[in-house]
């Protein structure tokens, strides 16, 4: 579905990211993780045509570099860091603009409208004023914009991808989870999902592949249980790290080692 | 028991929020508002007649309603009146209205990025040095000379604006506003150097000028402006889903599919031609472009779709109440428009800065 060949990002005459190579696939969720300032959203900005960048990056077989913003809105969805509005919008207001371009045919606008609030744990909310809402509540009704943009995971028989910018990074942990089944449902139906996270232990349940990101570089690439060990986070993060098993045997969580963390 | 929070699934109903059917409903308000506020500019003046009889006199053949004389004033004098301030006020909100959405800004307006001002230099050159200097030039152009320059100053601004603002087919919108302010301080001086040398003549022109007015309306003047002012406020509906999508940013207005870069320019572009031709005609009216969009946002919402068209016509309308005004406070002189729409427009605009102060912050 989306790949990227050596991709280098210059911004203002600083080489933000370089030489980085990766995939995500239709069916899987890609997280990116690393620490604070290693190029995560530079590499997001990339992946979704917002910058321009050196080498090659594909979404579905389209060139990221060459084909129109009309075209690749049809096929991928972008939830930015945080979005602030000047204008008095009302929450159906904004989802309503996740269908600016008509791209989605045939489709009852309020229906639409009404799922995406309902999906995201916003029911009822389409009255209220945007700039009345809570930081998390605002965050929400931006990927209900999203969803309502991109609702099928597959268009034309191809899939769809969610490119997500710290999605839970303002929320409580019931709609952080809330949010990562949406995405993994996402993915589980044909679609794709790229998201930059934070919290390791999520990205270990639900990531199907991770991107750890370091200085602008990749540091490992692969399954989960490839990439989030003691050795890599210790090196990337500065910060001693444990992985361990829950009991059931399920998954493995990653603890930072507090006590004998290096003084800051 | 789930181990895991829900994801609810199927809407239980439809959601509220949906301001459309109130912003058309307000749309054919306001055209009535306009009809009827256009009879009552018509029948408004020196001399008398009552809206009623104008109004009958203009849908029908019966001309006995009104007198010779009477007729003359409407068709020659209020009629190009009328309609020029029809076309200036929905020029002056609408482009407003644009400059805003563009800036994310509601306090965003063409005489903030400085295209006011370069179209005033245009016009204050002309004034001053048309009799001297450019004497040969303004030959040439004859009545037009004021327009014409205004017009050439705003589209120059325009091109200086985007030259400095815009790197690798990119614009700044912080870098842009910032420009604008350079660039309407420049062209504040120059025009202030050139009132430094204008003789007594000169200054009164320029004083009844600078503070705007639709007073000297003429059919020519309507004809100079209407190819341009027209199809900006009739095309501007198009922009609609550009504007929209620019409220939530460039970033995201482009993941929503629009081509911000081409959108920009045409956006920019259409606000110069509007802006520009506005003030050759009518000299500098300001807040309207502030007042009108912001009430509008207020009951109708920001969808642009309905936002500009209405902004068209209320637009419109506050131009010719306050034109009413200038015409009747001090009959059977005139006030300048200028002066009736900054008293009224200034509070106003200090009002919303008292409100929203923290856009200031951003």
């Amino acid at each position: 579905m989306l790949e990227a060949n050596n991709i280098s990002v210059n911004l203002g005459g600083k080489e933000i990211l370089s030489d980085i190579s990766m995939a995500a696939a239709e069916g899987q969720l890609t997280a990116i993780i690393g620490p604070n300032g290693s190029g995560k959203t530079t590499l997001i900005r990339a992946l979704t045509g917002e910058i321009p960048f050196n080498g090659d990056a594909h979404l579905n077989g389209f060139d990221l570099s060459t084909t129109t913003s009309l075209k690749l809105a049809s096929m991928r969805g972008v939830l930015p860091q945080s979005a602030s509005l000047s204008f008095p919008f009302t929450v159906f207001e904004v989802v309503r603009l996740g269908l600016t371009l008509g791209v989605q045919a045939n489709i009852d606008v309020p229906t639409r409208i009404s799922e995406a609030l309902t999906k995201v744990g916003l029911a009822g909310f389409g009255k209220r004023y945007y700039q009345e809402l809570s930081g998390g509540e605002q965050q929400r009704v931006q990927l209900a914009r999203v969803l309502a943009q991109v609702w099928e995971p597959t268009f034309q028989k191809k899939p769809r991808c969610l490119f997500l910018d710290e999605p839970i990074s303002s929320l409580d942990i019931k709609h952080q989870i809330q949010i990562m089944n949406i995405a993994r449902d996402y993915a589980k139906s044909g679609g794709g999902v790229v998201a930059i996270l934070h919290d390791l232990n999520l990205t270990a349940h639900y990531a199907d592949h991770v991107v750890l990101i370091n200085k602008g570089r990749v540091h490992a690439y692969g399954a989960p249980k490839m990439v989030l060990t003691a050795e890599n986070l210790e090196l990337v993060y500065g910060c001693p790290m444990s992985v361990g098993q829950v009991p059931a045997g399920m998954n493995f969580f990653v603890l930072p080692e507090i006590s004998h963390a290096a003084p800051i | 028991m789930s181990s895991e929070a829900a994801v609810p699934q199927l809407p239980t109903e439809i959601e509220g929020g949906d301001r459309t059917v109130f912003a058309r409903l307000s749309l054919v308000v306001l055209a009535i508002g306009l009809l009827a506020t256009a009879v009552f500019s018509l029948a408004s003046g020196a001399t008398d007649s009552s809206a009623f009889a104008v109004a009958w006199a203009l849908v029908s053949d019966d001309h006995s309603a009104i007198d010779a004389v009477e007729r003359i004033v409407i068709s020659d004098i209020r009629m190009p009146r009328t309609l020029l301030g029809i076309m200036i006020g929905a020029s002056l909100a609408v482009s407003g209205a644009i400059m805003q959405g563009l800036f994310r800004n509601p306090l965003a307006d063409p005489g903030i990025v400085g295209v006011s001002a370069g179209a005033g230099l245009g016009a204050v050159t002309t004034i001053v040095l048309g009799g001297t200097a450019l004497a040969p030039i303004v030959a040439i152009f004859g009545i037009y000379q004021i327009p014409f320059a205004a017009f050439l100053g705003g589209l120059a601004s325009t091109f200086i604006l985007y030259r400095v603002s815009t790197r690798n087919g990119r614009t700044s919108v912080a870098t842009m506003l910032l420009t604008g302010i350079a660039l309407g301080a420049m062209a504040g001086a120059f025009t202030g150097l050139l009132v430094f040398w204008a003789d007594d003549q000169q200054l009164r022109d320029l004083t009844f000028w600078g503070l705007g007015s639709v007073a000297g309306a003429t059919w020519i003047k309507v004809a100079a402006v209407a190819p341009i002012i027209l199809p900006v406020i009739f095309l501007a509906p198009m922009m609609a889903r550009g504007l929209n999508a620019m409220t939530l940013g460039e970033a995201t207005a482009q993941h929503l599919g629009i081509n911000v870069q081409v959108f920009k320019r045409v956006a920019i572009v259409a606000v110069a031609a509007a802006t520009g031709a506005s003030v050759a005609v009518s000299g500098g009216i300001g807040f309207v472009g502030i007042v009108v969009p912001h009430l509008l946002r207020l009951f109708i919402g920001p969808d642009h779709k309905y936002l500009l068209p209405a902004c068209a016509l209320l637009g419109a309308i506050m131009l010719l109440l306050a034109d009413a005004i200038a015409r009747q406070i001090v009959a059977p002189a005139e006030l300048p428009i200028g002066i009736v729409t900054a008293t009224i427009g200034a509070p106003f605009f200090l009002w919303i800065l008292l409100r929203k102060r923290g856009l200031l912050d951003m």
